[in-house]
Formats: structure tokens, C-alpha cells, sequence
């Protein structure tokens, strides 16, 4: 009997604000403990929460990108547990009437193209956290996090498995940073994914029950942690058992899952709406505002890089996996051959970049320089190969701009100055495929016998001659004239 | 000086005649003289009072004061203060002192006046006779064995027996004028969202709101044109054009309809009670007001309600006081479950644990439709009934309390009892409508009566124009009481 995986995923997104959702600290990464937390922030007596307007933007953008529904009314409810690193006793959250309802996520797997739906997306703040080493058997608390603007997006339980759920949660994550509401830090935990997991017979329409996996702290743990959790699961039932209702953390050093708490051990948690704030009205004028204010989104992008470039369906898709990414393609299209842009950036330089744990944002190759060397591929000044082999680590070291700024200038004379440049000249090329030809007698004789091989060696015997310099297309050509004479 | 007004007390400093060092200095031996037995203030910093007056009389000879510089002012002790602690009556902040000053206090600091103390109230704001202090009942100064009423009792008592020319207050369900009416003294709940909330330790957040108390409904106008004003940091406070809440004090009576809601003269009122609120019903009409019978069918749910709703938010509201990070934490305890309960156990009285528990359960899973969502929509049918009222009429009339001040102990073992006196004050906060309370006679035993005044939003001005005359005809409220006299 078949099993499909059933997967729902909840993110809470840090929005990216100066300020905190309710107070007037600074939301900055990294301060001393508890530098960045406020009377408000602290939960001091009389203090009082004021939203933030800038997050309540990022969630109107939000909405406008997944094509969701924007209530022009929501209200802040009081989500009540004791911790000590929630300062009030309660978080502010939105329950009953969110900010955002519904909406879609459209991403890839592999090549096919899948849109999963959105339940709704709404505004929180963060908790601080508690701190269980270096304190002597105490804990330490650090309220920096208090208090920082989320927005908690929730998918519909549409996903079908591990490989898809992580597509989706890459793809949104593309989509948060891509519209400059996240900064997308997975490891400063501004992007954080937490996975509902159940499983069913292929074909059952009920729901399985579901288990709620935490601690899913990269793309790779989460497929992981949803592996390890639908298997336990399938197994759980197939030897007789039943799955309970109950929240699970992710170990990746054992890799697996464990109980965390129960569905008897769950909170109840008092929501009501936070008489400290008014409902949250949003004005039809600051939605048009921001609507025309959105930057091209990445499914646009995406369909326009195919048509207007001419570019793959899996070239376009890769190439808009971030806005950074798809506007240095960009820049780089506009001067270059575009399809040969495409290859060198998802290829060459994305190797480059991927091993040495960058991001576009930090290639040390700049658009215009690597349109100039495209340019000199496509002019026949210098060969893909040289180009690959030379030309392109010496960009990527920056030994090119020894003598100052990479003028484009500058970078002609150091292709002739290192000798890079192909020999395109038919009498340089002739004399060397005729030395060729006088030293290899037999494999003249084989190719002319019928052996088609012997004239792919005979072509590598002038490159070789050429240092690889030599135009391969013009010394085929001549090779052929002169053996069919 | 002890007995005057704020108007009186303002001339006499701009011309001279006293500084605000002498008059400070007045209250101050006035307050360490009966404070003993009333046990108003429960924070008095005698030399941090001082040095206010003397700046207010330093602003006074460069020129720069307003009507209220250089007079002192009580506190209740839910507003925070850098200078002194803020308790909030209970043992859960006894060594709280506040890193900032609250919006009222600003506004206080702003207009010159003196902080002269901080006066002792229920805990948290939680009672209607000033038991529920973890400091000790306030006595009110009509009669000792009595209460001053609550939870504003310390500004009442020190208003009433003139250790303060003035006093700040909240109310939640007649917290300002219920205890003002107990002590003869005047006490108004402006509309709710004129006074920020910001820095007074919350009750009930949807409820709560700030207010003066003092001796006329003219002193009340003045510290009102301090108090009033929007506030960024309250969500929601109310942006409006700021207004003078004296223009309306000389306004006439004629021709003002005054509306007598049938359920506010029923039964249970006090003879007493119900006899000097008629008499005042008739004076009105001497004066050419017209009397209008209205009904409020659904004000005698307003005691349910209310004690559905504000003990919800409460109970989210004190979640705070944990003992993590500030007030009181417990000696001993084995794990961090066994911290917070033992801290709260130990921090809060039980009226507050009462109130935490109700207010728990009706938020709980299973019963929040039942109660909270249930008590929601009751509590806009009295706001609907008031505006239907308000068609007809321009003020609403009634007694403020039931009864006059009663004996301590007297109901502090029956609560359903002691909520019962919030009966005539609960409407008003429910549907987020001025109030006042002023003096309007004394009942058999010498105890003084409130009058409440209820009025439309934002008809403070209206209010007390009316108190005002009804206080240029009669003298109640000038009475010294009987047991602290001058």
C-alpha cells in the first residue's frame, strides 16, 4: 500500500524594521544582551505597545505578492503563557482576524512547477531568549529578540513530502527577501520554518494526524527532520500503532525526531483581543501605494527572462532565485550575449561562488566585467576554454586590475599583455596546422583511410601547438580543406 | 490655605501672598499629622516635595507659571514615578520604583505642580473600599471605622480631609467617584481615551481611565485642561483638538434636560441616599432643567459584565509580575513553575488571586464564548441603551453609590456584596462615558451622598458646567468632615 506524505508548513519571517514591532528599540542582530530591549520591550508596569508601521507595510507588500487577501481590518490578540523570556505573560499576535488571508505560492520541483496555497499570513512579535549555559545551573534571559516583528505566514497542508515542502519554503524565502520584507538570515533565525507532518493511504481524502516539527534550522535539516518524521509515522501505523497529536524536535546530530509535548500538554492559550490596541485599519490608499511601489516579482521575472532572452525554463528559474541574482543577470544581458550570460553565471561563476560560501551580492566580478570578457568570447578575441582556464580566476582574484581600476581598456591590454588573445590570423593558423600535418603523416593517412577520429586528434595537436589559442572552429575548417585537397 | 480651592490657591501664589514652599510645607505637616490614622499616602518624601516647591517658586519669580505651579498635588499610587516608589497597593511592587514618569504625572510636572505624595488605593486598583491594600485600609475622615470607598480611596481620604488640594484617580467601574462620593468630595472619569494611559500600571485595559479628584467640579475643570491631551504612546488615546474644560463652568441650567433613569431609583439605594439625590433632582428644576424619565434596561448587567471583563484583561495584565525581572520573588523554590507561584502566591492579595481565576476561566478554552464574547456584546447593548438615552436627554442623573461610606469589615467577606456598591458607576466605564461625582448632602448618620452626572462622549465641559452650578447653590462640598477638622 501506497503512503503520501502530507506536509504544512508555518514560517515566521523576521520583518525587516528599524524598530520592534510595539516598542521604539532597535531590532539590530548581535547587541550585548539585553542592550536592544525597552521599557516596553521589558514589559516594565504602565508601559504600553504602539505597532509598528513599517511592519504592517511589509505585511500589505506580503499580501500584494502572494496575491492574498488584505483585511482592511484586523485585530492584535493576547496569546497568554507564562516563560521567562516573554515579558509580559502574553505575545502579541493576530488569531481571529489576520492581516493577510489567503494567497499562493507558486515554485518549482525539479522541473515541474507546483502552487501551493496560503491559509493566511499575520503580524507577531518575537519572544527574547533564554539562555541555558554559562550560568552556573541559572538561566540567563536576553531580550534583545522581545518583542521584534514577525509575520507568522502558514501554508495549507498541500505539500507532498520532504522535497517539496523545502521547494516551497526556498521559494518563499526567495520571495520575503525578494520583495525586502526579510533579510532572509536563516542562521541569525530571520527565516524560521516549523513543519505540520501527517501521513495517509494514496487516495484516502481525510488527514492523517499531525505532528508538529520544531527546530528545523536549514532547508537540509528540514527535509531531513520531515523524512525521519513521515517514515516514523508510516511505520508507527504499520506495525498497529496510532499517531498522537503532538509537537516534535528536530535532533540533527541524531537525526531524528523526538516528543517535545503532547496535545494534553498543550497550552491553552487565552487568546483575546489586546485591549491596548485598536483594530488595525488599513487604508485602501496606502495598499495602491505600495502596489505600485512592488518590484517585479519573481514569477514575472522568471516568464520575462524566458521570453525577452530567450533564456531556459530551468536557466530562468535559477537566475531568479534571488532579486540580486536576477539583476546581475540583468546587467550583465544588457551588454552581453544573454544566453552566454546565463551559462557563465549559473555555471562558472555560481561554482565559484557556492564554494566559497558567497553571495552575488559579494562577487568580486562586477556586471560590466563580466560582460566585457562574454564580449571578448563572442568576438572570437579570446576562446571559452582560455576564458574558463585563465581569464576567469585571474577576474575572480582581481590579478586583472593590478594597475588600478578594471577600465575596460585595461582589461583589452591585459589579454594581450598575457598572450590570452586567440589567434584568429589564417596565415599564423595555416603555418602551424601544416607543421602539424608534416609531423603526423599517419594520422593523415588513418583520417584519410576513414578513421574520423584521427581528425579530432590532428585539431588538438594545433591547439596544443597554439596553446589553445587558436580559433577552433577556423582550424577544423582549415584542417578539412587541406586533407581533402 | 488648607480648606481653599485650586482657584484660590493658584491667585494667592500669583500674588504672592504664599509661596509654594510655605504651602507645601502646610499640606506636608498636614499629611505627617493625620496620616497615622487615615493612612492616605503610603509614600510621602517630604524633602523631594520641597525642592519641587522651590523650583515652581523659582519658575514664579522668572515668570514662567501656569495655574497649577507650585501647588501640590496626591498622586494614587498606580501612576509611575521616578521620585518614589510605585507600589500599586500591593506587596508585589513594595520596592518598585519606576525608571520613567508617567503621562499624567508628566503633565502634572509640566504644569509646575508639586508632587506631594503617593496615596494608598486597592491593590491593583481591585476593590471598592480600600481594604484590599497590602498597606492597610484607608479610614475615610467622616468616620474612622467607615471605608473612604475604592479603589481611589487614598486620594479621596486626603482630598477629604485636606492633606491635598487635589488628587489624581482612576476608574475602572467608579474607582474615581465612588470613593468621592463617600469622602463628599468631587471626582471625575473623563471619557475614555482622553487621558493617556501611558504609565499607570493597568487594571483593565479597556476600562481604565485617568481622572481628577478634588474638592469642586471647578478644580476638577482645571486639572482636566493638565490631564487631557493625546499621547502617542497610548494606542488608544484620542487625537482632538485640545480643549478648556472651564468654558462651560458659568453655562445655565435652563432649558438642560436632565435624564432620570428609572433603574438608578429603584430599590436598594439607601433612604438616605435616595433622599439627597431627589432634593437635588428638585433644585435642578428650580433652576429651570427638565427632568426626563428615561430607562437603561440593560445597566443592571453591567455588575456581570463588568466582572467578566475586567478580570479577563486582569488576568492577562498581571501576567507581567512574575517575579522574573522586577517586584517581588519568593525565597525559596525548586524549579521555575515553583518560582512563579510561590512570587504570586506571595505577591498578590486575594482579591487580585480572585479576580486572576475568574478572569482565567472565562478566557479559557470552552468558555470564552460563554462569558467574554457573551459579555462583549452585553456591554454594547448599555453603550446602545446611553445613546438612545442621550437622544432624549443632554445629562444623565443619579446616585453615585447605593450607600453612604460603610463600616470596614463590613462586606470584605461577602465579594459579590462589595461589587454590588459599583452597581450605579459600572455603566458609564462599560460604555467608555464621562462621569462625575459630586457632593450632594449628608445622610442620617452625617455620611456625605454623591451625585453621579453621566454624560454624552467628550461632555466633560457640559458636566461640569452643570456641578459647577449646582455647587455655587450649595455648600456640601466645602464641608470639612467631622473627624479631621482644621
Amino acid at each position: 500500500m501506497a503512503w503520501e506524505i502530507v506536509v504544512g508548513i508555518e514560517t515566521h519571517a523576521q520583518l525587516l524594521t528599524r524598530s520592534k514591532m510595539f516598542s521604539g528599540a532597535s531590532t539590530a542582530f548581535g547587541a550585548p544582551p539585553n542592550r536592544n530591549a525597552s521599557a516596553v520591550d521589558i514589559a516594565l508596569p504602565g508601559v504600553l505597545p504602539v505597532p509598528n508601521r513599517a511592519a504592517i507595510e511589509h505585511a500589505v507588500r506580503f499580501a500584494l505578492a502572494v496575491k492574498g487577501a488584505i483585511n482592511r481590518r484586523s485585530i492584535f490578540a493576547r496569546k497568554n503563557y507564562f516563560y521567562p523570556d516573554l515579558p509580559k505573560g502574553y505575545q502579541i499576535s493576530q488569531y481571529e482576524l489576520p492581516i493577510v488571508q489567503g494567497g499562493e505560492i507558486r515554485f518549482f520541483v525539479g522541473e515541474t512547477e507546483k502552487t501551493v496555497r496560503l491559509t493566511r499570513a499575520h503580524l507577531e512579535e518575537d519572544a527574547g531568549k533564554s539562555l541555558h549555559e554559562d550560568f552556573h545551573g541559572m538561566s540567563g534571559i536576553d531580550l534583545n529578540r522581545a518583542g521584534t516583528p514577525l509575520l507568522e505566514i502558514v501554508s495549507e497542508p498541500e505539500l507532498r513530502g520532504a522535497k517539496e515542502a523545502v521547494a516551497y519554503a526556498r521559494a518563499l524565502h526567495a520571495l520575503v527577501t525578494w520583495i525586502g520584507i526579510c533579510d532572509g538570515n536563516m542562521q541569525e533565525g530571520s527565516f524560521r520554518c516549523d513543519a505540520n507532518v501527517s501521513v495517509r493511504k494514496t487516495g484516502d481524502p481525510r488527514l492523517g494526524t499531525r505532528c508538529e516539527l520544531k527546530n528545523l534550522n536549514s532547508f537540509r535539516f528540514m527535509e531531513r527532520a520531515i523524512g525521519f518524521e513521515a517514515r516514523r509515522q508510516i511505520e508507527l501505523i504499520e506495525e498497529g500503532g496510532t499517531v498522537e497529536q503532538e509537537t516534535r524536535l528536530y535532533d540533527p546530530e541524531r537525526d531524528e525526531t523526538r516528543s517535545m509535548r503532547s496535545k494534553e500538554e498543550a497550552h491553552d492559550y487565552r487568546y483575546f483581543p489586546d485591549p491596548d490596541l485598536l483594530p488595525l485599519v488599513v487604508e485602501e490608499k496606502l495598499i495602491e501605494k505600495l502596489r505600485s511601489e512592488l518590484p517585479e516579482l519573481p514569477d514575472a521575472t522568471r516568464e520575462r527572462f524566458k521570453s525577452e532572452y530567450g533564456l531556459s525554463a530551468y536557466d530562468a528559474q535559477v537566475l531568479t532565485g534571488s532579486r540580486a541574482l536576477a539583476a546581475y543577470f540583468e546587467a550583465v544581458a544588457k551588454k552581453a550575449d544573454a544566453k552566454l550570460a546565463a551559462n557563465w553565471i549559473t555555471g562558472e561563476l555560481s561554482s565559484y561562488l557556492n564554494e566559497r560560501n558567497l553571495s552575488i551580492e559579494s562577487s568580486p566580478i562586477a556586471t560590466e566585467v563580466l560582460a566585457w570578457m562574454i564580449g571578448r568570447i563572442k568576438d572570437g578575441t579570446i576562446s571559452g576554454k582560455i576564458a574558463k582556464e585563465k581569464v576567469f580566476p585571474d577576474l575572480w582574484e582581481g590579478k586583472t586590475v593590478a594597475l588600478g581600476k578594471a577600465t575596460l581598456p585595461a582589461l583589452d591590454a591585459y589579454i594581450e599583455a598575457q598572450g590570452f588573445k586567440q589567434i584568429s590570423d589564417a596565415g599564423e593558423i595555416e603555418k602551424r596546422v601544416d607543421e602539424v600535418l608534416a609531423a603526423n603523416e599517419r594520422q593523415v593517412q588513418d583520417y584519410r583511410a576513414g578513421k574520423e577520429k584521427a581528425f579530432n586528434s590532428l585539431v588538438g595537436q594545433v591547439m596544443k601547438a597554439t596553446k589553445g589559442k587558436a580559433n577552433p572552429a577556423q582550424v577544423s575548417e582549415m584542417l578539412k580543406r587541406k586533407l581533402s585537397a | 490655605m488648607l480648606n481653599a480651592t485650586l482657584t484660590q490657591l493658584s491667585e494667592a501664589l500669583a500674588a504672592k501672598r504664599i509661596s509654594s514652599v510655605e504651602l507645601t510645607r502646610a499640606f506636608l505637616e498636614r499629611i505627617r499629622k493625620l496620616n497615622g490614622e487615615l493612612n492616605a499616602f503610603i509614600t510621602v518624601d517630604e524633602a523631594h516635595s520641597l525642592e519641587g516647591a522651590k523650583r515652581a517658586d523659582e519658575r514664579r519669580a522668572k515668570g514662567e507659571a501656569g495655574p497649577l505651579n507650585g501647588i501640590p498635588v496626591a498622586h494614587k499610587d498606580i501612576f509611575c514615578t521616578r521620585a518614589l516608589r510605585t507600589t500599586c497597593g500591593s506587596k508585589m511592587l513594595e520596592n518598585y520604583t519606576s525608571p520613567y514618569d508617567a503621562y499624567v504625572i508628566e503633565q502634572f510636572e509640566r504644569a509646575g505642580s508639586v508632587l506631594l505624595g503617593k496615596c494608598n488605593m486597592d491593590e491593583f486598583a481591585m476593590g471598592s473600599s480600600n481594604e484590599t491594600s497590602y498597606f492597610g485600609p484607608v479610614r475615610n475622615p467622616w468616620d474612622k471605622r467607615r471605608v473612604p470607598g475604592g479603589s481611589s480611596g487614598g486620594s479621596a481620604a486626603a482630598v477629604a480631609a485636606r492633606m491635598a488640594p487635589a488628587a489624581t484617580g482612576t476608574d475602572t467601574g467608579g474607582s474615581i467617584r465612588q470613593p468621592a462620593a463617600l469622602t463628599g468630595i468631587c471626582g471625575l472619569k473623563p471619557t475614555y481615551g482622553v487621558v493617556s494611559r501611558y504609565g499607570m500600571v493597568a487594571f483593565a485595559s479597556s476600562l481604565d481611565q485617568a481622572g481628577p479628584m478634588a474638592k469642586s467640579a471647578a478644580d476638577l475643570a482645571v486639572m482636566m485642561n493638565v490631564m487631557a491631551g493625546f499621547d502617542a504612546r497610548d494606542s488608544t488615546s484620542l487625537q482632538r483638538p485640545k480643549e478648556d474644560y472651564t468654558r462651560g463652568l458659568n453655562r445655565s441650567l435652563s432649558g438642560l434636560r436632565i435624564g432620570l433613569p428609572k433603574e438608578y431609583f429603584g430599590a436598594g439605594i439607601e433612604p438616605g441616599v435616595q433622599r439627597a439625590v431627589e432634593e437635588a433632582v428638585r433644585w435642578f428644576a428650580s433652576q429651570g432643567a427638565q427632568s426626563v424619565p428615561i430607562e437603561l434596561p440593560n445597566a443592571k448587567l453591567g455588575v456581570p459584565v463588568y466582572y467578566v471583563i475586567a478580570p479577563a484583561e486582569a488576568s492577562s495584565n498581571l501576567s507581567r509580575f512574575d517575579g522574573v525581572r522586577y517586584g517581588h520573588r519568593a525565597k525559596g523554590y525548586s524549579d521555575l513553575a515553583d518560582m512563579y507561584a510561590r512570587s504570586r502566591a506571595e505577591g498578590f492579595g486575594a482579591e487580585v488571586k480572585r479576580r486572576i481565576l475568574v478572569g482565567t476561566y472565562v478566557l479559557s478554552h470552552g468558555y470564552y464564548d460563554a462569558y467574554y464574547l457573551q459579555a462583549q456584546k452585553v456591554r454594547r447593548l448599555i453603550a446602545r441603551d446611553f445613546a438612545a438615552a442621550f437622544e432624549r436627554c443632554d445629562i444623565v442623573l443619579g446616585p453615585t453609590a447605593p450607600s453612604a461610606a460603610f463600616a470596614l469589615g463590613a462586606k470584605t467577606d461577602d465579594p459579590v456584596k462589595m461589587y454590588l456598591n459599583d452597581i450605579f458607576t459600572i455603566p458609564a466605564p462599560l460604555a467608555g462615558l464621562p462621569a462625575l461625582s459630586v457632593p450632594c448632602g449628608f445622610d442620617a448618620a452625617g455620611l456625605p451622598v454623591g451625585l453621579q452626572l453621566m454624560g454624552n462622549y467628550f461632555s466633560e465641559a457640559v458636566l461640569l458646567g452643570v456641578a459647577h452650578r449646582y455647587q455655587q447653590a450649595t455648600d456640601w462640598h466645602l464641608r470639612v468632615p467631622s473627624e479631621t477638622p482644621l
